[in-house]
Formats: structure tokens, sequence, C-alpha cells
């Protein structure tokens, strides 16, 4: 569903005297349908960047990113930008630590806005539903979320990325502030998406969580700063 | 969805007097997406803006636009009453100040009608009641129809020239910030208002800001502008996340978190 070869990917700080900090260098990874894979590794070595650099979200310097994208595989690192857009609308999903919405929106219409392919009604319901299997009460649906806790935060992001139904998930941190009864619930959304047949790729500093919904680990190691 | 550009600019060059306020500017857009011009004050976003629309003739280059039946025309070379005509049905602008666009001393309600007026339409009952429907749709109470805009607030009077903008249905529109100039509580409002707007209607948009949390929630794709050149491109998120260019990063790093 995903490969990577040879991907690398370094950034380049103007601001601080022209720093290179290089932290992908020829990483090779896949995925394949109904299939988890953890990124693991210590903190800093690159996880996100390289979650982020799958979501075309950061730019690789080097390498292929090919993803399955309506039968054909697509080459993220040099599709144009509005391949990369059609990309995330039909097949990439993308849930992040943070939620980032415009102010002042329901976290209804939040996670309906992201529905394919349904009515706006089948998608507030289908909506409506999500929020309700994360403990998100009825009562919070129609407001923004903005000062709802971390993890009421969390779970609208898991919900907006799991409406979407997208072949191929990158979840980054899905769990971090969530408490076990709705780290459950989303151990095992995970795992229905697996067996429907979608491509997961996962960074889950909680080992149980890993433990329970990865089939593989893929090591991301530090690289060593160049001068 | 079609390959096809909806607007393209090639080349384009502009200078007001020793001031290069654009310089070899090249532009795509694409039907149904939004794109922003960000940079700071006297970067030219304004004059690309401007100029993109046909409001401002460069020195050199050329802006071709598509029109519906899949023809070439060069913005520049068009007749007056031929881009008039167009800014009156398949493109519309929104100015940064309403009082710009809007007529104010004609009724809310006569404002969004006009433009349907200017497109022939003739039957009065049919253009109150599609009036009232867009007052509506920007969150105007239709009770304020017949009231003159000057006793609307700041707010109202954007949302206002939103809706005299898009009754025509335009294919493409220019914003001018938008957003510039309202209390933040409005801002938000009128942002998801917009978003709404222009993903259901299918609309193309060149929107112009400095709020990059503004591209950030509306724009697909992102120009940076700096002096009249176009630094850096890309994907919204991309651009901003990861910006490339020095200047870009100096622009991401410089915004206050709130």
């Amino acid at each position: 569903m995903l490969e990577t070869k040879g991907l690398k990917k370094q950034f380049l700080l103007h601001l601080q005297g022209g720093v290179r900090i290089p932290v992908l260098d020829g990483a090779d990874f896949s995925v394949a349908a109904g299939e988890c894979v953890a990124l693991v590794g210590p903190s800093g070595a690159g996880k996100t960047t390289l979650l982020r650099s799958l979501y075309g979200n950061y730019r690789a310097n080097g390498g292929a990113i090919l993803v399955r994208h309506n039968g054909a595989m697509i080459d993220i690192v040099t599709a144009s930008p509005r391949d990369v857009v059609r990309v995330r609308e039909t097949t990439l999903g993308y849930v992040s630590q943070f939620l980032r919405v415009v102010p002042r929106v329901s976290a209804l219409e939040i996670v309906a806005q992201a529905a394919r392919g349904l009515s706006p009604e089948q998608a507030r319901e289908r909506a409506a539903a999500l929020l309700t299997r994360l403990h998100i009460p009825a009562r919070l649906h129609a407001l923004p979320p903005a000062t709802f806790s971390g993890g009421e935060q969390q779970r609208i992001n898991l919900a907006r990325g799991f409406i979407g139904d997208h072949p191929i998930l990158l979840l980054d941190e899905p769990t971090a502030s969530l408490d076990n009864a709705n780290r459950d619930i989303v151990i095992a959304m995970i795992l229905e998406a697996k067996a429907a047949g979608k491509a997961v790729v996962g960074i889950f500093h909680d080992t149980h969580v890993r433990d329970a919904v990865a089939d593989r680990r893929f090591e991301v190691l530090p690289l060593q700063d160049a001068a | 969805m079609t390959d096809d550009t909806l607007l393209s600019a090639r080349g384009l060059n502009l200078r007001f007097g020793a001031i290069p306020a654009l310089v070899d500017v090249d532009a795509d857009l694409w039907p149904g997406e939004v794109l922003a011009i960000v940079g700071e004050s006297g970067s030219g976003k304004t004059t690309l803006l401007n100029v993109l629309s046909g409001r401002m003739a460069p020195q050199s280059g050329v802006v071709w636009y598509r029109d519906p039946q899949g023809h070439l025309a060069d913005v520049h070379a068009m007749a007056a009453p031929a881009l008039r005509a167009l800014h009156r049905s398949d493109w519309g602008f929104v100015h940064q100040n309403p009082r710009d666009n809007l007529r104010m001393g004609v009724t809310a309600g006569g404002n969004v009608g006009e433009r349907l007026m200017a497109q022939g339409g003739r039957h009065y009952g049919r253009i109150r009641a599609e009036a009232i429907a867009w007052l509506e749709q920007v969150e105007i109470d239709a009770a304020r129809v017949d009231d003159l805009p000057r006793t609307f607030s700041g707010g109202m009077l954007q949302r206002l020239q939103i809706a005299r903008t898009l009754v025509t249905h335009p294919r493409l529109v220019f914003m001018d910030e938008p957003t510039g100039g309202l209390d933040v509580s409005v801002q938000a409002r009128l942002l998801d208002l917009i978003r709404g707007l222009v993903a259901r209607l299918g609309i193309a948009a060149v929107l112009v800001t400095h709020d990059l949390a503004v591209a950030r929630l509306l724009a697909h794709r992102v120009m940076v502008m700096q002096r009249g050149v176009v630094v850096e491109t890309g994907l919204t998120d991309q651009v901003l996340d990861d910006p490339q260019h020095p200047y870009t990063q100096l622009l991401v790093s410089s915004v206050l978190q709130a």
C-alpha cells in the first residue's frame, strides 16, 4: 500500500546560521493492506518526521514515497501539490497529536466535515456515532472543542481521522492523552481498520497499545548530527 | 477533476518607480482550488491579486483565464466591457473594506439583488427571495433585508459583501484580506463561512492574507512573496510546517502563539 525507497530528510535552518539537521538517511519502509507497522525509536530519532513525510507534510529531500492511490502507485516526493491533496482526500488519513481547526465550529461539524462520500446528514450521524463510541457525550457534540480537555480533543481528532475511512491511516500518538477505557476503544478501532484491509502506520509510545495493534516494528534510529 | 488551469500567469513584472512589485511571477489556479498569497506589507501580494484579476496591468507578462466553454482569454488584452462583464458574472472580488464594494445607499437586499439584475434577472420577487436566501447563508437575519448597510457592524458588512459576491455563483473569487480589520471573534465565524461556501459551491479562490493561520485554514496551496518575488510555493501545510526558504522560515517562526 505504501513503500519508501531511500528516503532522505534533513532540515536546513537558515535562521540558525544554516545549521543542517539530518533526520532520515535512506529509510526503506513499507506497509501492506491489513497490516499495522509501529515506528519505534528513541525520542528525537525522527519517527514523527518520517510519519509527516509520508503524509507530504514534510518535504523529503531524496528517495521516493510510493502510495497506492486509485489502483496506481504515486510518488508523494515528486507529486504536484494538487496530486498530494487528491491522495489525502481519497487514500491517506492522518491523525495528528494536536487538533487544529477553525475556532467556534462544533465538534460534530469538525468530524462530519472530514467524512467522504456521505450526505451531510449521513456524515453527521456517522460523526455522532463515532464521537459517542469514543465517549464524547452528546451534550458536547454541539460545542467547539477549544475548551475540551486534552484527551477529549484527541478523541475528536481520532474521530476525524477514522470517519474518512481511508485505505491508509497514519497515526501520531493516537492514545497519548487517553485513559485506559478510551485507549481500549482506540485499540479496537485500529484492529477493525486492519480487519477491513486498511494499512496502518503509527507511533505508539504506550507499549500496551503497540503490542495490541502492531504486526511489525520499524526502527527509526537517530543519525549522528553533521556539522 | 480536470487538469486544465482556470487561471494562469506567466512572467509578470511590475515596478512602481524603483520599487519592484512583481518580479517574474508565475501562478496557476485550478478549478475548485484555494490559493493563498502570503507575505508582509509591501511584498507585492495585493498588486499580484490586482494584476491577476485584470484590475491593474503588468509591465510585462500575461494572465490567461479559461472560460466555461474552455476558451483561453488573455485577461489584459480583453476589451474593458468584456472584462467588466467577467467581473459581474464568472468572477467575484471581495475587498478588505466592504465599503469598497457595497453601495451604502442601497438596502442589504438591493446590494445582493443588484448583481443578479446586472446579469439580466428581472423578476423582482425571485430576486428578492434569492437575496434573502443569501443573507441567511451568510447568517444575516432576513428581517434586515430592507435595512441600509450603514446600520450594519463591520462583520455584517463583510458578510453582506460575500453574499453580494457569491450570489451570481462565480467560478473564481479574488479575496483581499477578507478577515482583516475584523474582531477575532467575528473572524473565526467568517473563516468558517468562507470555507464552507467555497467547498460546497466548488469555487476557486485567490486569497491575499498576511495571516498565516488564515492561509492554513482556507487554502490548499500557498505562495510566499517577498519584495515582489515568489520565494516559495507549495502545499499550505508543507510550506508552513516545513518551510524551505529563509524568508518563509522567518515568517513562520515570527508568529505569536496564542
